[in-house]
């Protein structure tokens, strides 16, 4: 039985960086309550769960209370043209966890995160967060969510007319009225974090792109959001630069008291370090759980998905005519 | 066959519709948002020298050959009626009724509408606009708008500066290489042309051609699909888009104005 534990809540490198310690500043604090509570900073304890395919989020979502639950998806449906993506979708995160959304390319792992954090309206269903209804709120209340939240980018997308340092300092200009020198301070201490302090003049065209998304990491943990969306974090990282990503997400999560949703079909790296995993395709959610839990699922699906096989439910060739016939055919096409 | 080509037909006008409803809606928020200019004066100033003072270049040069060119053929014709000395006023009433705003818009287009298209289009296809929205700042009036009204700000100045050094090549060449009377050039230019008829009237077109050309450029650029195709596609769109509905407006413009 495969593995996933390699790297589980554990330091790839073996410890963490010094900058990761949990006492370092990391700027405004929250106040206490359930919307903006500041949560434990040990690291978050896996879901005491089995494996659970296809059982829909009800189960989870029982034995969690409510304020357990940070991000709370019911019967989401979306469609793209006359694409479904999703059809019907339960999830649940919890408040502090690292969970992973994991499925095939195309099947809408970023869209899921778009729609949580309300850049895209779904069809049918609610997406709440923090007990919000993410696509009910205004303009100015979904802007007052979305500081409470952090999302990395595949690209980074990072502003190509400023360098690293104003990238970070820019959600701390336009949301606080933090005098010159608290900014920079503060952005010091982002940087420190990810291990780019030094690399604070440098344009984004400059960055190798391991090192950019480690920037916006930190402009995404500028103004101490609650929750941070991973979109595909690992995608074409040489295997130093996954390291110190995979490092930097479990940790920040866990120092800072975050919660994180990692969007990725890298199988290996995300299901080390994710508390909670979901497996999608299809519109629907395949296989949830543990790493462990996932590893053990017997469903020809996900284990295909798990362990990459090339032929399996999900086809090899693409639909086309048998290929003697194809090859006896006339014509030019 | 013909059930298919309807349909085609219809979804072209769908598309067509659906586009100038975004692109009005677009127009409204970049309309609704320049309050933030007021808030940040500085992102207008950065706006008017990228649309503007970087287009001065092209613009005075174009207006100079322009305007000689108009001394050439205005004196051409002029002489054949002995009247020479009208040569002037051709000349600026050409530039600052007609050519002016007209130029400059087609120019203003190409140089700095295709570069807002492409810098927009470039920015949704690597998230940047995105990433604003997600640090809960509105693309919209941070970006799209501070660039709309630096462009309707630039471009009447950019008129002026077109018809001022138009009517110094014609000077040019019809005092200095043609032998028109100095004084006659400068006097009936002087006194034929109206302020009010023919200035206000330039600057309004001005502006006008200003709201056009920057909103066609952002809104390409905004609504450009996020691919390398995409966005070439939508700055080949811009520029054409951009030059039909500034000459199209322009009739429609100089038929209110001088129609009667």
């Amino acid at each position: 039985m495969p593995s996933f534990g390699r790297f589980a809540r554990a330091s790839p490198l073996g410890r963490p960086p010094p900058s990761l310690s949990p006492d370092i500043p990391m700027g405004r604090q929250r106040p206490s309550g359930p919307r903006g509570a500041r949560r434990t900073k040990a690291p978050v304890a896996a879901p005491p769960l089995t494996s659970q395919t296809r059982t829909g989020a009800s189960q989870e979502g029982q034995r969690a209370s409510a304020s357990d639950i940070l991000v709370r998806i019911r019967g989401l449906r979306f469609r793209h043209g006359a694409r479904i993506v999703f059809d019907g979708v339960d999830l649940d995160i919890r408040r502090g966890s690292v969970t992973a959304v994991m499925g095939p390319s195309g099947t809408g792992k970023t869209t899921l995160l778009k729609l949580i954090s309300g850049q895209l309206r779904p069809d049918g269903g609610t997406v709440e967060v923090d007990g919000e209804p993410v696509h009910a709120l205004s303009q100015s209340a979904l802007f007052r969510l979305r500081r409470r939240m952090g999302m990395l980018f595949q690209s980074g997308a990072l502003l190509t007319d400023l360098n690293v340092f104003d990238n970070v300092a820019y959600p701390l200009r336009e949301h606080t009225d933090l005098r010159p020198a608290m900014v920079r301070k503060l952005v010091l201490l982002k940087l420190e974090a990810v291990g780019l302090r030094g690399a604070r003049d440098l344009m984004p065209s400059e960055l190798s792109g391991g090192m950019a998304r480690r920037v916006a990491l930190a402009r995404a943990i500028a103004l101490d959001p609650m929750m941070i969306l991973y979109d595909e974090p690992f995608t074409g990282q040489d295997p130093i630069s996954m390291g110190v990503l995979m490092t930097l997400i479990r940790q920040l999560n866990d120092a800072s008291g975050l919660t994180s949703i990692l969007v990725s079909h890298d199988v290996r790296e995300t299901a080390s370090i994710a508390d909670y995993i979901y497996v999608i395709a299809q519109g629907k959610v395949m296989a949830q759980g543990t790493a462990a839990a996932i590893a053990s699922e017997t469903t020809p699906w996900v284990r295909q998905f798990m362990e990459g096989l090339p032929d399996g439910p999900v086809h090899f060739h693409y639909p086309a005519p048998a290929l003697a016939q194809d090859l006896l055919t006339g014509g030019l096409g | 066959m013909v059930l298919d080509a309807l349909a085609r037909l219809g979804r072209v006008g769908i598309d067509a519709l659906g586009a100038l409803g975004r692109g009005h809606l677009l127009l409204l928020r970049m309309l609704a948002g320049a309050s933030e200019v007021v808030r940040r004066p500085g992102l207008l100033v950065a706006q008017v020298y990228n649309v503007g003072v970087l287009s001065v270049l092209i613009v005075v040069v174009s207006g100079l050959f322009v305007g000689m060119v108009l001394g050439l053929q205005g004196h051409y014709v002029l002489s054949q009626f002995g009247a020479e000395e009208s040569l002037g006023v051709m000349v600026a009433a050409s530039l600052v009724r007609e050519l002016g705003p007209v130029v400059t818009a087609l120019l203003v287009a190409g140089r700095a509408g295709s570069a807002l298209t492409a810098e927009i289009g470039l920015m949704k296809a690597t998230e940047q606009l995105s990433g604003l929205e997600m640090m809960a700042v509105d693309p919209v009036r941070r970006i799209l708008t501070p660039r709309l009204l630096g462009g309707i700000l630039a471009m009447p100045f950019l008129a002026a500066m077109f018809s001022a050094v138009g009517v110094v090549g014609g000077y040019f060449v019809g005092v200095g290489l043609l032998g028109v009377d100095d004084g006659a050039f400068w006097s009936q230019m002087q006194s034929k042309l109206d302020f009010d008829e023919d200035l206000v009237n330039g600057v309004i077109k001005s502006l006008v051609f200003g709201v056009v050309v920057t909103w066609i450029a952002l809104f390409q650029g905004h609504d450009a699909t996020p691919t390398s195709e995409g966005v070439s596609r939508a700055t080949t769109r811009a520029v054409v888009h951009s030059a039909l509905a500034v000459l199209g407006l322009d009739f429609v413009l100089t038929a209110l104005m001088f129609g009667n």
